[in-house]
């Protein structure tokens, strides 16, 4: 495809720069930078280089504070993914990744187009995804635009997901008003490699030829900044920019050819064409070898007419990756990519001069300076103010409250905690035969195939806790995952995270981004439990209303042997009920508070890190041991709402008792008690409570028999029973309803 | 018993069913690629994966039952080799004509995936025997194309042959609409050919071998081939 | 040449999308929507000029594969 159509650029000029989302300052530096006025195309790879999503202007600062490090770690954010060391030979390489704006304007095929990306990032790196999650929130249920973008969303994740042959394995899915005009779509992949061929993107070997494998190039997703041309004529409505559209059978076809092509050494350095296509990947990966780049426009795999090197600098079109290869091995690589039907090119070269220069027809169409581009990217350091305390909220502040098992059906008709079944189903989490556990578990575990080993794997955050303590709700998201992890018996290892936030210009949001970054960093210190990628989304608010901060954590961890994980359900009558933690009965910013009370307020509950290592460890130690039945970590809606989950997937009923007396005030201490958010808890099941509340007082663990399970068909707290049935029809009903065409 | 099973571009559960093949005949199954134009002699089982082949575009099944590879497929079904197509496998097979009638889109329009309860229809075929007659199986589902369909005359002579092999029942075995996870005529989740040797069925056995992942039901699908 | 290919299903095949269909339009507050079926258009570009060798080629292309003749009906015209 070497026609282009003569298309009279644009002026190049300040109000031009502005309209591809630069500052007058930045641009200002852009002229320094370049000695003269760039062209069109050179200030169209300028605008979104230093983006927010490409440059991380906003948060680089901040994200330095993460702790990245540890003795398993072998490589932390900088790359497509991070990987760690999960013993035997073999790593994990994860991250997660946001695709909020897309999915909120085309929900089926952004949220699909984000399940593509976070694949490639990951497989890029030599790694088979082995597994697929995602963090959703939408507006909330009666809003009018609920129902179609939850439909789309999930529709789109399993479209590609399942096509491509991934199973996702497991995630999390809230509903709050503050998402209303701005939903959250989080993806998360987690493959394997063989630690000793992880692929990396520094591009070093000069005059190593570059090679296009995958899609052709479309103008999928080049943002409003289109040529002005008078010359457009009446096709020019078929050559606007469409929005990114996803083809799994392609992506499927490029997996298998990528690792089929890592099976040999014709790599030298490879990276996928995500965000700002052919102009990050070509940039980093000259970038970060400290070399220059030189391709040939010419030479690109193009599915339309005459697009010019502009539009195939910035086309987002899916499924294609940009890699580096012996040149020897040419042919090789050809053969593997014809195998496999997918679009194969040399389109350039690695060179020394440090610039990266594009020729279209013999012309230069840009000619640009490398390590600027990523040095002198803007970088802020904005003003942040940070959020007030909020105020104690005790047990004697709750109003009338309601009996235990009313507040308990009111709970579980809430969407936050209702069965997400309708979800999850459409999910296809079995690919694969190596899915031990799936969603409605505490964490998902994968068994490494051909091996007894697991990796337990899980999402979370309490975006509520984040907006009333920016800090202590980004330690309570890290530290959820290490529980989750821990509550299925495995060692957790590092995390991935995905930092959805508001406008970053207004102080109070960046107080928010700060603090959590302070929570997650101390968390993360304090429990051996480092950072080894992330992704940050801003910018999410909508006439002047930001979503709740939310950092959302993917967190992996290992587990030996996949015999030896336990499940959240109970599994058998007769088994004494425990209860590990204190509880003091935190009902500020809790669920029960929110949807029985209709109030928002509160401190979230704090989170002692020191309490939640010895806690989990001591857990941990128990599964190991075989002791434990059954483990449930306590969250949302408290220890009331984990009883009746574990009761429900095996309809094991459950007596409760916590002794207390008639009075108002005791009442409500009780609804604290059964509701209350305290952090650091786990419910337990096991035949041999003696020993374990022995072993806990030992390890100074606090450790409370707390009931029995029994097969009544109820679960009953101090005598006043529901049954299961009656649980299980309204846990079951609410998505469903909801959904209802 | 020397089986084989074939990969198609946008297969994907290949693996599982060649690693479940491998388990129950101990003996290694042969990969074969779509674009090969000969099957290897001898082989006494071809196996049709799962998954998404040309990204069920057209239709599921559709593109690959017309590759060449299907062809040989068919001459060596009419030699009596056994076929066995599970999912898109199933797909596959009734797009080529080695069954009858079709799969359409799923009565509530969504993928699903979940365990389901399967009664075994007819257990006089080599792939059922076995089973109890009437056993009830616990069988994972992935689908999005499951519904089963065919014509009011093929139907008949279906299930006057007894050439049903699985329908979805409930737990105490009762075939009815509640049970029912597609809209499949009849709560029909699988079918043999004339001479039984060839099974297609939408529910995934292989996924149900190991006791860990899927439970061990579909073992014994394999066991009546030995 | 340009053909227009129409694949629709044959009567008697339930056709729970265009029911959806159906439905969503009954929501929106469209009356007197007395059925909805769903089809298939696929757009082919031929070569030549032969109108009588294309028609016969179309009518093959169905039959073989762009059409499955169990459930589905075809017909098509050249522009």
């Amino acid at each position: 495809m070497a026609t282009v159509r003569k298309i009279k650029a644009p002026e190049v000029n300040e109000a031009l720069a502005k309209s591809f989302g630069l500052s007058g300052d930045e641009y200002k530096k852009v002229l320094e930078i370049m000695g003269r006025t760039p062209n069109h195309t050179e200030l169209g790879i300028f605008s979104v280089m230093w983006s927010e999503h490409c440059s991380y202007k906003s948060t680089r600062l901040h994200l330095k504070k993460l702790p990245t490090t540890a003795p398993w770690v072998i490589c932390g954010p900088g790359e497509n993914a991070g990987v760690i060391d999960i013993g035997g030979g073999l790593a994990a390489i994860f991250k997660m990744e946001s695709h909020n704006h897309p999915s909120f304007i085309e929900p089926y095929q952004g949220a699909a187009t984000g399940i593509g990306g976070i694949l490639r990032d990951v497989f890029t790196m030599g790694a088979r995804p082995i597994a697929l999650m995602n963090a959703l929130r939408f507006g909330e249920p009666q809003h009018p635009k609920t129902k179609h973008l939850v439909s789309g969303v999930v529709a789109g994740i399993g479209g590609y997901g399942n096509c491509v042959g991934v199973p996702t394995v497991g995630g999390e899915c809230n509903f709050h008003k503050s998402y209303n005009g701005n939903i959250l779509v989080n993806a998360m992949t987690v493959g394997i490699a063989d630690k000793n061929k992880i692929f990396y993107s520094a591009a070093s070997s000069i005059g190593s030829p570059v090679v296009y494998v995958g899609a052709k190039t479309g103008r999928d997703g080049i943002h409003g900044a289109t040529m002005a041309s008078a010359e457009f004529d009446d096709k020019s409505e078929e050559k606007r920019p469409t929005v990114q559209v996803g083809d799994p059978f392609t992506e499927k076809l490029l997996i298998e050819a990528c690792l089929e092509l890592m099976a040999t050494d014709a790599i030298l350095s490879i990276q996928d064409m995500g965000a700002a296509g052919l102009t990050s990947s070509s940039l980093e990966m000259a970038g970060k070898g400290g070399t220059g780049i030189e391709l040939h426009m010419d030479k690109v795999p193009t599915r339309e007419e005459g697009m010019t090197p502009y539009e195939m600098m910035l086309s987002e079109s899916q499924e294609r990756m940009l890699m580096v290869i012996k040149p020897e091995k040419e042919d090789v690589v050809r053969k593997i990519f014809e195998k496999w039907k997918l679009s194969f090119a040399v389109i350039g070269k690695i060179t020394d001069t440090g610039r990266i220069i594009l020729r279209m027809n013999g012309e230069v169409a840009a000619d640009m300076p490398i390590a600027p581009l990523s040095e002198e990217a803007p970088l802020y350091d904005r003003p942040f103010e940070a959020t007030p305390k909020a105020k104690e909220i005790k047990a004697a502040d709750l109003k009338t409250p309601l009996r235990p098992n009313e507040a308990l059906k009111q709970l579980l008709s809430t969407p936050d905690l209702a069965s997400k079944r309708w979800i999850y189903e459409q999910y296809d989490s079995q690919i694969g035969n190596d899915t031990i556990a799936r969603s409605g578990g505490d964490a998902a575990i994968v068994r490494v195939h051909d091996t007894n080993k697991g990796l337990a794997i899980t999402t979370d955050c309490t975006p509520r806790y984040c907006y009333a303590d920016p800090i202590e709700g980004g330690k309570q998201a890290v530290a959820e995952t290490w529980r989750n992890i821990t509550a299925v018996g495995a060692k957790p290892l590092a995390i991935t995270n995905c930092l959805n936030f508001g406008n970053p210009e207004k102080p109070r949001i960046m107080g928010q981004i700060v603090g959590a970054l302070e929570g997650m960093a101390e968390a993360c210190r304090a429990l051996d439990y480092p950072i080894i990628s992330g992704n940050v989304s801003l910018y999410n608010e909508t006439s002047g209303v930001a979503v709740q901060p939310t950092p959302a954590i993917g967190g992996v961890g290992v587990i030996e042997d996949v015999a030896k994980a336990v499940g959240n359900a109970f599994l058998v009558p007769n088994e004494s009920i425990i209860l590990i933690g204190e509880t003091k009965g935190h009902v500020g910013a809790s669920i029960y508070l929110r949807e029985i009370e209709g109030s928002e307020e509160g401190t979230p509950p704090s989170v002692d890190l020191a309490i939640e290592r010895k806690n989990g460890d001591f857990v941990r130690t128990l599964i190991e041991q075989g002791k434990v039945t059954a483990c449930h970590d306590i969250s949302d809606g408290g220890l009331y709402v984990a009883i009746a989950e574990m009761s429900l997937r095996n309809k094991i009923g459950a007596k409760i008792l916590l002794p207390t007396g008639n009075s108002s005030p005791e009442r409500k201490e009780l609804i604290a008690k059964l509701f209350g958010e305290d952090q650091a808890r786990y419910i337990i099941t096991t035949a041999n409570a003696d020993e374990i509340i022995a072993i806990s007082k030992d390890v100074g663990v606090s450790a409370t028999i707390i009931g029995q399970t029994n097969s009544s068909g109820s679960i009953s707290i101090n005598g006043e029973a529901v049954t299961i049935e009656d649980l299980e029809q309204v846990y079951e009903s609410v998505l469903p309803e909801m959904m209802a065409v | 018993m020397q089986t084989a099973v074939i990969t198609f571009p946008g297969s994907n559960c290949d693996r599982d069913m060649y690693v479940a093949l491998k388990a129950a005949f101990s003996k290694e199954p042969l990969r074969i690629w779509h674009a090969d134009t000969n099957l290897p002699k001898n082989i006494d089982l071809i196996a049709i994966p799962g998954g998404f082949s040309y990204g069920d575009y057209l239709r599921s099944g559709a593109i690959a039952a017309r590759s060449p590879i299907m062809q040989e497929v068919i001459k060596a079904a009419n030699n009596g080799a056994y076929v066995l197509g599970v999912c898109n496998g199933f797909q596959v097979l009734t797009e080529s004509g080695l069954l009858p009638g079709t799969l359409l889109r799923n009565k509530n329009l969504k993928f699903m995936c979940k365990t389901v309860a399967l009664k075994v229809a007819n257990n006089d075929a080599a792939y059922t025997k076995s089973y109890k007659a009437g056993a009830i199986l616990n069988i994972p589902i992935a689908h999005h194309d499951g519904n089963y369909f065919a014509s009011a005359d093929e139907l008949k002579e279906i299930e006057d042959n007894g050439r049903v092999a699985f329908r979805y029942c409930d737990k105490q075995g009762n075939t009815n609409n509640d049970s029912n996870p597609n809209g499949s005529v009849h709560n029909i989740a699988g079918i043999f050919s004339k001479n039984k040797r060839v099974l297609g069925m939408m529910p995934h056995p292989e996924r149900a071998v190991d006791v860990l992942t899927g439970g061990l039901d579909g073992k014994k699908l394999f066991e009546g081939l030995l | 040449m340009k053909a227009k290919v129409y694949i629709t299903l044959k009567n008697g095949v339930l056709d729970p999308q265009g029911k959806a269909i159906q439905n969503a339009l009954g929501h929106l507050g469209f009356a007197g929507v007395d059925e909805v079926r769903q089809g298939k258009l696929i757009e082919i570009s031929l070569q030549g000029k032969d109108r009588v060798a294309a028609e016969a080629e179309l009518k093959q292309m169905c039959e073989k594969l762009l059409a499955n003749t169990v459930v589905e009906n075809y017909r098509f015209e050249i522009v």
